[in-house]
């Protein structure tokens, strides 16, 4: 897909993020929108998946560690056609199939229930070792947040996929530098990461602007190529990213904009559309 | 008189996944640095390229072993009962319970069996702990013939199950023809119009001891196994309530939440009558040789003897 598409795709998922969470009153924008170009890269150009036949056993495999964001992976499943659009306005809500965090049950296209932090990598990574195990040629991403790692679980996931040197696992840990309770370097920093992942026996690869399509691709390639151990891709992001007011802001981490502020926002994605069509 | 035999139940667990594995390609074994107490080792033998060592990481190798029912395999996940239902139990709960995935639990060294190790590795809250998960199945064989015969019904059924197994060599007393498994039926062993006795696990042979001692004393107790304390046989349950009048549970677990409580729960809804709960009262074990440590803590058949006639019954 030609970068011009995948930035229109990007932006949509934009929108998507922004309706579910105002409709909703509740949700993580920040992290959702951080991530958006990963979310759009790994559907539209990286994976081997086909809404039509979501549960095809030979597709590749996507588990959002930091399940939290699920507006954002929703967004892009609806953008990539698994539902409808308009169901992202029943996000959170009784009865949707749109739970406030993924669920393998509810959801088609989601690969794994998740938003415990620390759980859906060890997830992740038994379905990659799924994979070798039945020589099948499938890969499995995760995405996890910054603050996520964290969790002791990670790092007990992250030994076990260096040991068993899967190289057909791609972790992606979204550094966006917030949390809930505000930045991780001062929260408990997670810093070095890559020297992290090294030590565990995973080839790092750094990418400097997570939220640009390029780099995304060069480092998603870089793994590919990666034989004899997992690949870790560290971006980093910016929290928020793509809505002038919510840019950086922690306090965006876990609430939804008034109408106001949505309209606000819509208002923004809709300029970006513009600027895109007269490219 | 011949010996009785006596295997331990975890050596059935080890037995039955070999058998298993061998018709079955699907099926792999995960263990986190116990494979030779809880009886994987076995199966490593075997089929060393489907036995997955974690290391000591249980919450992570619950994890894994999502990840691969997720991709179509049977996982067993293999710990100690401890470190499976109380360490890992939120990894249980969000990633194998929530979603429904098709992993198999083969929890060993359960209740305080164990033994010399002494109360933290002693797991009497377990049952309690894995009955609180929706659409978990929880199975806790009596003897080998059981243990084998439960861990081949998990892994043909879909979706979790707990299965509880225990350190110490225990009587086999289904070694009978007619002997048939079915999850969530529970069988009885002894027939008696006084009162009936539930046991489970360990606990079943010695019940049936105590029940020839009662009856020795004009007690005419009703025998019953409950193997699967969830599903609970509640059909049998309160049939048992309403022939007898009276319930006697025995279990290797606390009397809180196990057996006894799901036992209390049923009957209190559908046929009340009085129940005793014989097991570990609220407390922590200690060390100890296990067969020592059963008879003071009054789960061996002189227990459950003197506690049911320290009733009112008759």
């Amino acid at each position: 897909m030609k970068k011009a598409e995948l930035l229109k795709r990007a932006n949509e998922v934009r929108k998507g993020i922004l309706t579910g969470v105002h409709a909703a009153k509740a949700g993580h924008p920040g992290g959702s929108l951080s991530a958006a170009e990963v979310f759009t890269y790994l559907y539209f150009e990286e994976m081997n998946v086909d809404p039509k036949n979501p549960k095809d056993p030979d597709r590749d495999r996507f588990v959002l560690s930091k399940g939290h964001t699920a507006p954002g992976l929703y967004a892009a499943l609806a953008e990539r056609g698994y539902f409808p659009k308009e169901d992202l306005l029943t996000l959170r809500k009784i009865g949707s199939h749109l739970q406030g965090h993924p669920c393998i049950s509810h959801t088609p296209g989601i690969d794994m229930s998740s938003g415990s932090l620390g759980q859906g990598i060890s997830a992740a990574v038994g379905m990659a070792l799924a994979a070798k195990i039945q020589n099948k040629s499938y890969r499995t991403y995760t995405l996890l947040g910054d603050g996520e790692i964290q969790e002791g679980q990670v790092w007990e996931a992250a030994m076990f996929a260096g040991h068993k040197k899967l190289d057909n696992l791609t972790v992606i840990v979204d550094n966006n530098g917030l949390q809930i309770d505000g930045p991780v370097a001062e929260v408990c920093s997670p810093y070095p990461i890559d020297e992290k992942f090294k030590a565990f026996g995973f080839h790092v690869i750094l990418v400097e602007d997570g939220n640009d399509f390029d780099q995304l691709h060069a480092a998603f390639e870089e793994a590919k190529k990666t034989k004899g151990q997992p690949s870790v891709i560290v971006m980093k992001t910016v929290k928020g990213k793509g809505i002038s007011f919510m840019e950086n802001q922690v306090s965006w981490h876990g609430s939804a904009p008034n109408d106001e502020q949505y309209e606000q926002a819509m208002k923004e994605l809709e300029e970006v559309e513009e600027a895109l069509c007269q490219k | 008189m011949s010996e009785v035999k006596k295997i331990a139940t975890r050596e059935s667990y080890g037995n039955a996944l070999v058998e298993l594995g061998k018709t079955n390609e699907n099926l792999v074994v995960l263990d986190a640095d116990l494979a030779a107490a809880t009886k994987t080792g076995t199966f490593k033998k075997v089929f060393p390229d489907r036995h997955i060592d974690c290391g000591i990481a249980e919450c992570n190798m619950m994890g894994i072993a999502a990840g691969l029912a997720a991709a179509g395999m049977v996982p067993f996940a293999s710990t100690f009962a401890m470190f499976a239902a109380g360490r890992a139990f939120e990894q249980v709960r969000n990633s194998i319970g929530y979603p429904h995935l098709n992993v198999k639990i083969g929890a060993t060294h359960a209740g305080i069996s164990v033994g010399e190790d002494g109360a933290t590795h002693q797991c009497n809250e377990d049952i309690a702990l894995m009955r609180t998960i929706p659409g978990m199945t929880i199975i806790n064989p009596a003897d080998d013939v059981e243990a084998k015969a439960a861990v081949k019904a998990a892994f043909y059924m879909d979706g979790p199950v707990y299965l509880r197994f225990g350190r110490l060599a225990v009587p086999v007393i289904n070694d009978r023809k007619d002997y048939e498994f079915q999850i969530g039926k529970g069988v009885v062993l002894k027939e008696g119009t006084d009162l009936t006795i539930i046991a489970t696990g360990l606990c079943v042979s010695e019940a049936l001891e105590a029940a020839k001692k009662l009856e020795a004393d004009g007690i005419r107790a009703k025998v019953v196994n409950i193997h699967t304390i969830k599903p609970l046989d509640e059909e049998l349950v309160i049939a048992c309530a309403k022939e007898t009048g009276r319930i006697v549970t025995v279990e290797e677990h606390s009397v809180i939440g196990g057996l006894g409580g799901a036992v209390c729960e049923c009957v209190s809804e559908n046929c009340p009558v009085p129940v005793t709960r014989i097991g570990i009262m609220d407390t922590f074990g200690e060390s100890g040789p296990a067969k020592d440590l059963i008879a003071k803590y009054g789960l061996d058949a002189e227990g459950i003897y003197k506690k049911i006639k320290s009733c009112d019954i008759k």
